[in-house]
């Protein structure tokens, strides 16, 4: 529900708490009763530059960003010379006061290209070139400046409690920060405590000082400030169970759930995060109170992790790795010789910006063609995307089904948005999971691993767990024995990708494609822009503009047929996609015969916010722009 | 397979026509390789071997076991993968000279930090056959062999030294026609626990003109034994003066000792550390994990894992 979300933004230097003080607000917004989305940036490095997190907040369902700050929480000059701009009229600014003067041209990290776009603002508009002529330049158009003085508050906190270092207490700005926020919003204390409680909650003295923060911070904002800007974050009534989580754990807890017991993986932006996290799951409680197990392992590369995994996969142990776009081109060699050799394996890759290095920490969805086609010679592979958090979540168990039942290489699309957003979600359907394991060898016979079968599936065996068998990246016979006979070539090839037709025949529509609303002009979309779509769409509904939207979840084998008549039943087709040059739109035109009317592209690192879909689509249609390359207004 | 058979090294023989050349000291490692495994009696259904790409990659598909034919420098990342999912096999890894210190060094460097407990047979002839002769990284600097137009320009790298130094627990050198002495020390790495490495000294007929069986055989090769060389490590304090004394030995030219340059089992596999990781680990590896209930349901306690998500 977009007209009906706040979004709230906090910035900083990397390592001063950002992301921290963002999920603690996001937490106590949903203690509340709230739905929350988050949208996380940072730059690739490890202290100093600047990153902010915009979490939108909503009483329904959030599905994307508003790019519209309600409320900004700073304690640096960068966040508020970069982020002032982008606060509403009527909206509200919390800042340290003893960081007015800085000039803006001596904000070291700031980068170039914007320090010189805000200068000249507030030149053009006669404005100090100072944090202070900035938030002067906020004020007169209605936005409420809020001054909290966070060293002299944290002071205060430290004179009750024992043992805090005076040199340490800066590192509580983020509490002091979202505190405040709270007491501006009027969003009771108590969720601020108890999400303070869940973050701190193993480090007692830590807590007992954050604690004092918040007790400290809290009432005089709350009296000076609480409400000026018009929104109060009043407790809402809801008994859905619901769940607060970001994309690579919702990921995570899908291998696991699926069954994953082995995971291989080499440091990389944005699939690390994944890995980390089911390594300190290594260990976990089954169901019938035993005791299940993963091993994670880090490789040295990323050919070794995908190498790993595949040793592991054929002991018929339900294996993976994650990566992204560099790591991947290192995997796909081994990527053929799962498909050569027939072997269940996912890959879980979450796209960032490329090419070569490209923007490490940012956003793009550049890799749909690369995830397709990557690796020499023609094999067999499942690509499989993922719009949201809780798609992320059943996929991860659907893209194991898949590798085992038609034994090849699952490539799971995500990408650096959903890896990072933070999304409340309603309880998983845990009864709606199943397992399905592939088609083994029964007893009886000369058993051989690739036997030519009308299916293209011939039955599995496992390293100590059946029949002895063969397994080659060369051309093989039925044993899985060399061979370079060109009529044997010519019937395994054909056995291979056969499997991909069956595989096209016994995935449910459903699963391969997603189709909202009915209007008649129609959208086709992959991956994270869907929560942009569905919400420009409901915002361009209510002024009267209907629109229809395919989601393209099953890449390959493509859904030929519902792309076709999702275009036959629309008038006319806008691809939006996170690249430059619109692979689904070429890949439909390619797989299915289907051209776009209209592409809506953006390639600058930075996901869509549903406002900028709502003026990107109308653009397009009012004046019959073939291809718009979108951003947003006071993008950072 | 009867468990209780006894197993000949004609058990581990398929009927796919050896295509190796005439004289190739891969024939000598293969006899070797049959004789080691029956003599441990080890079930073909319990062994699973991991071959690179060239003519050493071949082996696979010559023994009846588990033949894992991967790619071009990559049997030990597969290795280790099957052997952590699955500790009951045991586990072969074989490269060529090319394969395991040209394109697949960066494993053979990195499996060494692990320490898993399988075995890796480097077939080493100094030259790559498969692409007609060109110089392997274990050609020594200025040796012409006859393929190269030119005397090779890069130096070798020693596959003992290399090993001993990146944590290989066990480091032997073997002669490809001394079949029953290599059958022992494939024997020994394979009983060793943890990540062994036999690098096994080999003639190639076809383009190795240098390093021929004559050669091999003119006096050079000597066995450690044979003076007195000790190789284990008792104590780990021991560790640091015997891996100097394996590198020193590793490292002579004028004669060419083969037999147990180190062995060291007072460093903990990998399989070990895992389980002060995961104590269920050696009762339940990811192999043996029975990952659906009989509805096909998720054996997983998720919801235990998703409580510190829930927020209402």
């Amino acid at each position: 529900m977009p007209l009906n979300t706040i979004s709230w933004r906090i910035g900083g230097a990397q390592g001063t708490g950002v992301d921290a003080g963002a999920t603690m607000f996001a937490r106590a917004c949903a203690f509340a009763g709230y739905h929350i989305y988050g949208e996380r940036e940072f730059h690739s490095n490890i202290k100093g530059l600047h990153s902010y997190v915009t979490i939108t907040v909503g009483v329904e369902r959030v599905r994307s960003s508003r790019e519209d700050v309600h409320l900004l929480a700073s304690y640096d000059a960068e966040t508020v010379a970069s982020h002032s701009w982008a606060v509403r009229n009527g909206g509200g600014i919390i800042y340290d006061p003893r960081i007015v003067g800085e000039k803006i041209d001596s904000i070291p990290t700031m980068n170039e290209r914007l320090k010189e776009e805000v200068l000249g603002r507030l030149r053009e508009r006669g404005y100090e070139a100072t944090i202070e002529g900035a938030l002067e330049e906020a004020s007169d158009r209605g936005v409420k400046t809020i001054p909290v003085p966070y060293l002299d508050l944290l002071k205060k906190a430290a004179e009750k409690s024992e043992g805090v270092k005076l040199s340490n207490l800066m590192v509580a700005s983020n509490v002091v920060a979202l505190t405040a926020s709270a007491a501006v919003l009027r969003l009771d204390k108590s969720h601020v405590l108890r999400s303070i409680e869940e973050q701190f909650g193993a480090k007692r003295r830590v807590l007992e000082f954050n604690k004092l923060v918040v007790e400290t911070v809290y009432n005089p904002v709350s009296e000076k400030y609480g409400g000026v800007i018009g929104i109060e974050l009043q407790d809402q009534e809801t008994r859905e169970e619901r769940y607060l989580l970001p994309g690579y754990i919702s990921a995570a807890l899908g291998k696991l759930a699926g069954g994953c017991r082995f995971q291989a993986y080499y440091p990389i932006t944005p699939a690390q995060d994944e890995c980390f996290f089911l390594e300190s799951q290594e260990t976990f409680k089954l169901n019938d109170g035993g005791d299940g197990s993963i091993i994670v392992i880090q490789s040295e590369d990323e050919i070794s992790a995908i190498g790993m995994a595949l040793g592991a996969a054929l002991t018929g142990t339900r294996a993976a790795t994650a990566t992204s776009g560099p790591g991947f081109s290192l995997m796909t060699e081994m990527l053929g010789w799962a498909g050569m050799s027939e072997v269940p394996i996912v890959i879980t890759l979450y796209q960032r910006g490329g090419p070569s290095t490209g923007l490490p920490t940012r956003h793009e969805q550049g890799d749909l063609l690369f995830a397709l086609f990557g690796g020499h010679g023609e094999f067999p592979r499942i690509v499989l995307s993922s719009g949201d958090v809780e798609e992320a979540f059943y996929d991860a168990v659907l893209a194991q089904n898949l590798a085992e039942r038609y034994q090849l290489p699952v490539i799971h699309l995500l990408d650096k948005a959903i890896a990072n957003m933070l999304s409340t979600l309603p309880a998983p359907d845990l009864e709606k999971l199943r397992i399905e394991r592939g088609i083994y060898e029964e007893d009886g016979g000369e058993y051989r691993r690739y036997r030519i079968t009308g299916s293209g599936i011939s039955p599995l065996s496992t390293l100590g767990g059946g029949e002895i068998f063969w397994a080659t990246g060369n051309e093989h016979d039925e044993y899985g024995h060399i061979t370079e006979d060109p009529v044997l070539r010519e019937r395994m090839m054909e056995k291979r990708m056969r499997k991909l037709e069956l595989a096209s025949k016994e995935i449910p529509s459903d699963i391969k494609v997603k189709r909202y609303g009915g209007g008649r002009i129609g959208i086709v979309s992959w991956g994270s822009t869907k929560g942009p779509i569905l919400d420009a769409m409901e915002e361009l509904g209510e002024r009267g503009l209907e629109l229809s939207f395919l989601q393209v979840k099953l890449i390959r084998p493509f859904p030929k047929e519902e792309v076709k008549e999702f275009a036959r039943s629309v008038e006319r087709l806008i691809f939006v996609e996170q690249n430059y040059s619109g692979q689904l739109a070429k890949l439909a035109s390619m797989e299915a015969g289907v051209s776009a009317d209209h592409l809506i592209l953006k390639f600058n690192g930075r996901p869509f916010s549903y406002q900028e879909l709502v003026r990107d689509i109308s653009q397009v249609l009012e004046k019959n722009v073939r291809r718009l390359v979108s951003s947003r207004r006071w993008e950072v | 397979m009867k468990a209780a058979q006894k197993l000949t090294p004609i058990s581990y023989k398929t009927d796919i026509f050896v295509e190796w050349c005439p004289g190739c000291g891969d024939f000598g490692i293969l006899a070797a390789l049959r004789a080691a495994l029956a003599d441990l009696n080890l079930p073909p259904n319990k062994v699973a071997m991991f071959t690179g790409i060239g003519c050493s990659g071949r082996i696979a598909h010559y023994m009846k076991l588990y033949g894992i034919h991967v790619l071009h420098g990559r049997p030990l990342p597969f290795a280790i993968g099957a052997k952590l999912a699955n500790p009951e096999l045991t586990v072969l890894a074989v490269s060529g000279d090319g394969d395991g210190l040209g394109i697949g060094a960066g494993h053979f460097v990195n499996a060494g930090r692990r320490n898993v407990d399988v075995t890796y047979l480097l077939f080493d002839n100094r030259v790559y056959g498969l692409t007609k002769g060109q110089a392997s990284p274990t050609l020594p600097l200025n040796v012409k062999t006859k393929a190269l137009p030119k005397p090779n320009i890069n130096d070798a790298v020693n596959p003992i030294a290399l090993a001993i130094t990146s944590g290989f627990t066990f480091a032997a050198r073997g002669y490809a026609f001394q079949i029953n002495y290599l059958k022992e020390l494939i024997v020994k790495a394979i009983e060793h626990r943890g990540l062994s490495l036999v690098q096994i000294l080999q003639p190639c007929p076809t383009y190795n003109d240098i390093h021929t069986k004559d050669w091999y055989e003119a006096g050079r090769i000597y066995r450690l034994e044979d003076e007195g060389y000790d190789p284990v490590v008792r104590d780990p304090a021991e560790r640091d003066s015997k891996k100097v004394e394996a590198i020193l030995r590793s490292m002579e030219d004028d004669r060419i000792p083969i037999g147990v340059f180190y062995k060291d089992e007072t460093t903990p596999p990998y399989d070990e550390r895992i389980r002060a990781r995961i104590p269920s680990y050696p009762e339940r590896p990811p192999a043996a994990q029975e990952i659906a209930g009989e509805d096909g349901l998720p054996v997983v306690d998720l919801n235990a894992l998703l409580q510190r998500y829930r927020v209402r």
